[in-house]
């Protein structure tokens, strides 16, 4: 017993004296912290995914605090509602962004891009980028080995089984920017999600001359320019062989898309034109 | 007792099933697609125009800066095309299209079957070592082992290095190929002249020839051939993969270690393949430059598999209908070695300078096995060559940390395969090592 009992004295004489001295070093080297760094970090999503611009949520809530005002500040994650609270704490008004979502540059699904090659190492775009063209013969499209959803740090990005592309979810993505930079060939942007969701863009990398890119894909850009010509915003420029939808210039006039002749450029979330009375009345 | 390396290795098995054939000459092309990169280094610069006319042997992309090499033509012909051609991997890459009218064509192979001697052996041994490397830059001649280094690089040490020792390599450690050993066999002599000017041009009196143990009578038609001349030695090595590799055979023949990130002369060595001995040969006796080069066309189950010599842009399609074409049970044709090589997406590319075989594996062997958890047993740890962790660069690289994989030395691997070769689990290690490597240079260059 008396081991037991001389244990429990001499681990807790320990303890106590460490707290006694933990509490005046404490007291001595403290640093004062804003309180309201803790105040918004409270309404941050946490995910440290860096769509704010600085290195995760707690630096995004230390450069708020010391902050003038709330411009350039956004944390897409959180939500408008949360910023609303943000701005609340501080005192300021929020300065509202347009907000943006990932856009993938390539439509080359199963059905468009004849598969060439069959790829059996490690699961990884960067990898398979390193030692091949990948699956088809576009040397500029998508792999398909799903880096994206693995950057993703939202669950925001899937690959589709039936198409073998991925698809963004539109009321999960935040436009953090980490499938961007994991995506070995480039081929996702971030750009203005646009009113209600509507946006133009350009569903194709491929760098090559027409003949060629059409060979590799049935729906490449093959950088004819008739976009370029059709656009009335000058929002639309064609370098090599390729056309590129400035999004901040576009007017979402969807001229552009019946143009073009391999339905590379894709218009979303517009709602269906309304049959015309005529065809109405031949049903 | 047989030298070899000490850290690591593994012994795959051989395959040399095109050990004894003899070297076919392949007929020459009428059209050949010829690619400007085929060595490592800056991309050779071209500076035809659609429709020039080109003489067998002349420069078609000249050297773009000091690691770079020259590219010529292996037909005279007219230039059709100046355009991207994909390569056997998919990726486009600028090439030019020579195509030979019916004509050219025959005088080409008149002139290939009457090639004359434009320097006597006096002369060739009397030429400066500055001459000799002179020669060699304008033969394009690259390393042509597999890596395509340029030669004339190799021969010029940076000031304040000196060579002691010439080590050719004749290992061919690789399994399947024999293309190396099939010229050993078969032109010794020339070779062994190659070696010779490669020994003035280096300024060493000594040579050694590493040759495995496995290929007993090249070692004796290099040893007959090598009888006059005693700073050349022969020396035998044991079958240990990847022993052709530079650092490897410089451990095995020398006993000295190349330091981390250090080149092969800072321990005295130049590394040439026997191969490149004899383009340097060839370039200098014929003023030929480097325009063909032999690759085996293997595999368990191709009906004609041989050494074949093949001018440079002759489609890999015609190289393999040559060995009686594309095996029924293929899974995958790969440009190389099993063990480095890398497979390809497509045959109907042009060969390079680097090819030194085309293996067609049926399926069952080319498969991946199924990927199992790593169970830390360290076979790679012990495989290695190079004495790095492979297990632990593959997983810092998979989960993206690539300082560490810098700071673990990722850049000592030479992408041998051991570690993947070995693994019971069958992990693509190799793989992710890639990965890292390539990370952790574009992050220096960002630095």
């Amino acid at each position: 017993m008396s081991i037991i009992i001389s244990s429990i004295i001499v681990l807790g004489g320990i303890g106590i004296i460490s707290a006694v001295l933990l509490y005046f070093i404490a007291k001595r080297f403290n640093v004062p912290e804003d309180p309201r760094i803790e105040q918004i970090e409270e309404h941050l999503p946490g995910a440290n995914c860096g769509a704010c611009g600085y290195n995760g949520c707690h630096d995004f809530a230390v450069n708020c605090a010391k902050a003038t005002s709330l411009e350039g500040f956004n944390c897409p994650g959180a939500g408008p509602e949360a910023m609303e609270k943000i701005a609340e704490i501080m005192g300021m008004t929020v300065v509202a962004e347009k907000p943006k979502i990932a856009v993938i540059h390539c439509n080359g699904t199963c059905e468009n891009r004849p598969i060439k090659s069959h790829y059996d190492g490690a699961r990884s775009c960067a990898i398979l980028s390193m030692v091949a063209v990948g699956a088809t013969d576009c040397a500029y499209g998508c792999l398909g080995e799903g880096d994206c959803v693995a950057a993703c740090p939202w669950d925001a990005i899937h690959i589709n089984r039936l198409t073998g592309m991925p698809e963004v979810d539109e009321d999960k993505c935040v436009a953090c920017g980490k499938c961007v930079a994991a995506c070995p060939r480039s081929l996702i942007e971030l750009r203005y999600k646009g009113p209600r969701g509507m946006r133009v863009y350009v569903a194709c990398s491929n760098k090559e001359k027409g003949a060629l890119a059409r060979k590799e894909c049935k729906v490449a850009c093959i950088g004819c320019g008739k976009c370029e010509k059709s656009c009335t915003h000058d929002a639309i420029t064609v370098a090599n062989n390729l056309a590129y939808i400035d999004f901040e210039k576009c007017k979402l006039c969807r001229k552009c898309v019946d143009q073009c002749p391999t339905t590379a450029i894709h218009a979303v979330n517009f709602p269906k034109p309304k049959p015309k009375p005529e065809a109405l009345a031949a049903e | 007792m047989l030298h070899t390396f000490h850290k690591g290795g593994v012994h795959p098995p051989e395959y040399k099933i095109t050990a004894h054939k003899p070297i076919v000459d392949l007929p020459l092309p009428t059209q050949v697609v010829v690619t400007f990169s085929q060595h490592i280094g800056a991309m050779a610069k071209c500076e035809l125009k659609k429709g020039d006319h080109v003489n067998r042997g002349d420069i078609i992309a000249k050297a773009a800066g000091f690691v770079s090499a020259n590219v010529h033509t292996p037909i005279t012909g007219t230039v059709t095309k100046i355009d991207r051609h994909k390569t056997a991997f998919g990726n486009p890459a600028d090439t030019v299209t020579i195509e030979a009218t019916e004509e050219e064509h025959l005088s080409d192979i008149e002139a290939m079957k009457n090639r004359k001697a434009i320097r006597t052996d006096e002369e060739m041994l009397a030429l400066d070592p500055q001459e000799i490397i002179g020669l060699i830059d304008d033969a394009g001649i690259v390393g042509l082992g597999g890596a395509t280094f340029p030669t004339k690089v190799k021969l010029s040490p940076p000031p304040g290095s000196k060579a002691e020792l010439l080590i050719i390599n004749g290992v061919e450690c690789e399994p399947f190929l024999t293309n190396d050993h099939a010229i050993m066999l078969e032109q010794p002599d020339a070779i062994v002249l190659g070696i010779r000017l490669l020994m003035r041009a280096a300024g060493v009196d000594r040579c050694v020839v590493g040759i495995e143990n496995n290929k007993p009578d090249a070692i004796e038609a290099m040893r007959k051939a090598t009888s006059l001349y005693p700073g050349i030695e022969i020396m035998p090595l044991k079958v240990k993969y990847p022993e052709g590799s530079e650092k490897q055979l410089i451990e095995a023949i020398m006993g000295r270690e190349v330091p981390s990130g250090g080149l092969p002369i800072a321990v005295g060595a130049i590394v040439q393949n026997c191969a490149t001995a004899l383009a340097v040969a060839d370039a200098a006796r014929y003023g030929e430059p480097l325009m063909s080069r032999v690759l085996t066309v293997t595999g368990p189950s191709v009906k004609n598999p041989g050494n074949f010599r093949v001018a440079i842009g002759t489609p890999i399609s015609t190289v393999v209908e040559a060995a009686g074409g594309v095996p029924q049970d293929t899974g995958k044709i790969i440009l190389g070695g099993p063990m480095m090589g890398k497979s390809v997406v497509t045959i109907d590319a042009p060969t390079i300078k680097g090819v030194s075989g085309v293996l067609m594996l049926p399926e069952s062997m080319s498969e991946r096995r199924k990927v199992e958890p790593c169970i830390r047993c360290a076979a790679c740890v012990d495989a290695c060559p190079m004495g790095l962790e492979p297990y632990l660069l593959a997983t810092l690289s998979r989960l993206g940390e690539f300082e560490k994989v810098e700071a673990n030395k990722v850049m000592n691997c030479m992408e041998c395969g051991s570690c993947s070769y070995t693994c019971p689990s069958s992990r693509p290690i190799l793989d992710y090592i890639r990965l890292g490597k390539l990370k952790v240079k574009s992050l220096k260059l960002k630095v």
